[in-house]
């Protein structure tokens, strides 16, 4: 009897095992290490791909994206998920896969635009109708303004969000001291900080807490999109950051899996017309300028645009002057 | 001397000590060589900061509001599924469990659209001024609900066992109802509601998935200490992320302890 019982199980197993062993030489399964907005966007973007790769190769190929908080993302990466590639929010997330031998250097150089097959904004987005006249960022600070961004400790789109706001000020002439001001009263406005950008755009659309959100505009795109425009608009600050969120093999896994063509063919296509329409289509800007161009009544001009070099030399500095402990974002909320 | 039922001490033993060593000694120690590499000034300034400190009263206050609440209601429970039967009793004990079963962050979900100014149950409470998310009431909430079958799910069966016998013979001595709960009752029950208070306790400290929506994670007022370490690990910090979580760790260890000798002694003072 018992005997009967391991033999089934070993039988069982076996089934279980040949063909995943067999499925394995024919297909090619890539992992995406994805930040948290992109969900949508890359679950399309696997299909449309997976069409494109059968046609040029014959061969099929499934995608699976992983979707988290930027940070988290690069940590599971270094704690050994097999990531074929990357698409983070942070080049400085990248960054520590670098330093920890999981990319080689030079990574940002190998793709158009700094690596980046899209870019994306900050904006805001309001209540409909925009009912307390919000133009600007010098306006989040004025008393009757709720304003909800997440926390920029958990949060790489909160980042973004901070340096925007920092380089509103510093960019248009001010001092650091101003800009520390100004964020001060900033977030004195702030009622929650959310610990991803979801959760900030769930707290404002869904819990209707706050009478501004600071999103991505991706995001804020998407919320419009999602919610039918009954509730809320998106206004166009008249500066912002200009986010380039980039994209990157992981190196020692392609090596180690072999899926380093595939891998590469996908960032490739990132950069097609057929992926940059889809790119546009969920609010990001497409590199591809004609495309851009093509979608301007969505993606309309900032009258000034400025990157995180011009505000903070690199996210590296950003990283340590800013957000680390007891760095700047610390410091606001030290009891004066 | 007992009589060991059980054969192979040795090899019990051993399972015992490794089984515990691969889940909660190992990951300990790790956590402990992770924030060494801190040097000393660095470590307090880190575990120290005023953020750290406005987390961690948080926590814990909000952990020992939640698990004081949940004293006394859960022994109402616990007190109503034992002694009485009513239709639909098992249901009401099944719902208890609810809080084990159900992800945090679904409850965190949940509360945070019901108390939300515009919820179902907010829109009542913030014309009264009661700011019942994103604040450190709603921390408490959550934290209640998520340590509620503790304290009912250690009581029930020590009132199964307590039987109605001395009750009765209280109250034909010619105790009153208080004389009886205060001199007869309490004292049999009380070193099982310590240990479920403390239960209840040790997991609202460790709470995360459901805070997080509901607490608005505002430094020194409403940010939670486990959200002080996901903040270092973000920056990659991840010495000061393992010196923080060691702070909570011996915090609870001391706390737990404290509770069981109370528990002890008045186990002890009984008889």
């Amino acid at each position: 009897m018992k005997i009967m019982g391991v033999v089934v199980i070993a039988l069982l197993v076996g089934l279980l095992l040949v063909p995943a062993d067999a499925q394995d030489k024919k297909d090619v399964t890539l992992i995406n290490v994805s930040y948290d907005p992109t969900r949508e966007l890359y679950k399309d973007i696997a299909q449309t791909f997976a069409k494109a790769y059968q046609a040029k190769t014959g061969q099929a190929v499934v995608v699976n994206n992983s979707h988290g908080g930027s940070g988290a993302q690069a940590r599971s990466v270094l704690g050994g998920l097999k990531a074929d590639l990357v698409t983070l929010a942070l080049a400085s997330d990248v960054e520590i896969l670098e330093a920890r031998g999981f990319i080689k250097p030079g990574w940002q150089a190998r793709y158009p635009g700094n690596s980046s097959p899209y870019t994306s904004t900050i904006v805001f987005l309001v209540r409909k109708g925009n009912p307390k006249g919000f133009k600007t960022w010098s306006d989040l600070v004025r008393p009757d303004a709720s304003v909800i961004t997440p926390n920029p400790k958990t949060s790489g789109g909160a980042r973004w969000n901070f340096m925007a706001a920092w380089g509103s000020v510093t960019q248009n002439g001010g001092s650091d001291e101003q800009a520390t001001q100004f964020l001060r009263k900033l977030f004195e406005r702030v009622p929650v900080l959310d610990t991803g950008a979801r959760g900030a755009t769930t707290t404002f659309v869904q819990k209707k807490i706050g009478d501004v959100l600071i999103a991505w505009e991706n995001e804020a795109v998407l919320a419009l999109k999602e919610e039918g425009g009954d509730q809320i608009d998106i206004v166009y600050p008249d500066a912002t950051i200009l986010a380039e969120p980039p994209v990157a093999l992981v190196d020692r896994v392609v090596d180690q899996r072999g899926t380093r063509a595939a891998a590469e063919e996908f960032i490739r296509y990132l950069y097609t017309d057929e992926a940059q329409e889809i790119i546009a289509k969920w609010g990001y800007r497409p590199h591809n300028a004609e495309i851009l161009a093509k979608h301007q009544d969505r993606f309309p001009p900032f009258k000034k645009l400025f990157t995180i070099q011009d505000v903070a030399g690199s996210w590296h500095e950003a990283q340590k002057k800013y957000f680390a402990t007891g760095g700047l974002f610390d410091q606001i909320y030290q009891p004066r | 001397m007992t009589r060991r039922n059980i054969p192979g001490f040795k090899t019990t033993m051993g399972a015992t000590l490794a089984w515990l060593a691969l889940l909660v000694l190992i990951p300990l120690s790790r956590l402990v060589t992770t924030s060494s590499g801190l040097s000393g000034s660095d470590f307090w300034k880190t575990v120290w900061s005023p953020q750290a400190v406005a987390a961690y009263e948080l926590t814990f206050g909000a952990a020992f509001v939640a698990a004081l609440a949940n004293g006394a209601i859960g022994l109402l429970i616990a007190w109503v599924l034992v002694r009485y039967s009513f239709p639909g009793k098992n249901l009401v004990n099944s719902l208890i469990d609810i809080p084990f079963a159900l992800p945090t962050a679904v409850a965190g979900l949940t509360y945070g659209s019901l108390y939300a100014p515009h919820g179902w149950i907010g829109r009542f409470l913030s014309p009264l001024g009661i700011e019942a998310v994103h604040s450190r009431l709603a921390v408490c909430i959550v934290l209640t609900f998520v340590s509620l079958p503790f304290v009912v799910r250690t009581l029930q069966p020590v009132l199964e066992d307590l039987g109605t016998e001395s009750e009765e013979a209280a109250q034909s001595l010619g105790a009153s109802r208080w004389q009886t709960f205060r001199h007869v009752l309490f004292p049999s029950i009380l070193p099982a509601l310590l240990t479920g208070i403390a239960l209840a306790f040790a997991r609202a400290v460790g709470e995360y998935g459901s805070v997080v929506f509901v607490s608005g994670n505002i430094p020194m007022k409403t940010q939670i200490a486990p959200v002080v370490i996901m903040g270092h690990l973000e920056a990659f910090e991840f010495d000061r992320a393992s010196a923080v979580a060691l702070v909570l760790l011996v915090a609870s260890f001391a706390m737990n302890g404290g509770i069981n000798v109370l528990a002890r002694w008045s186990r002890r003072h009984e008889r």
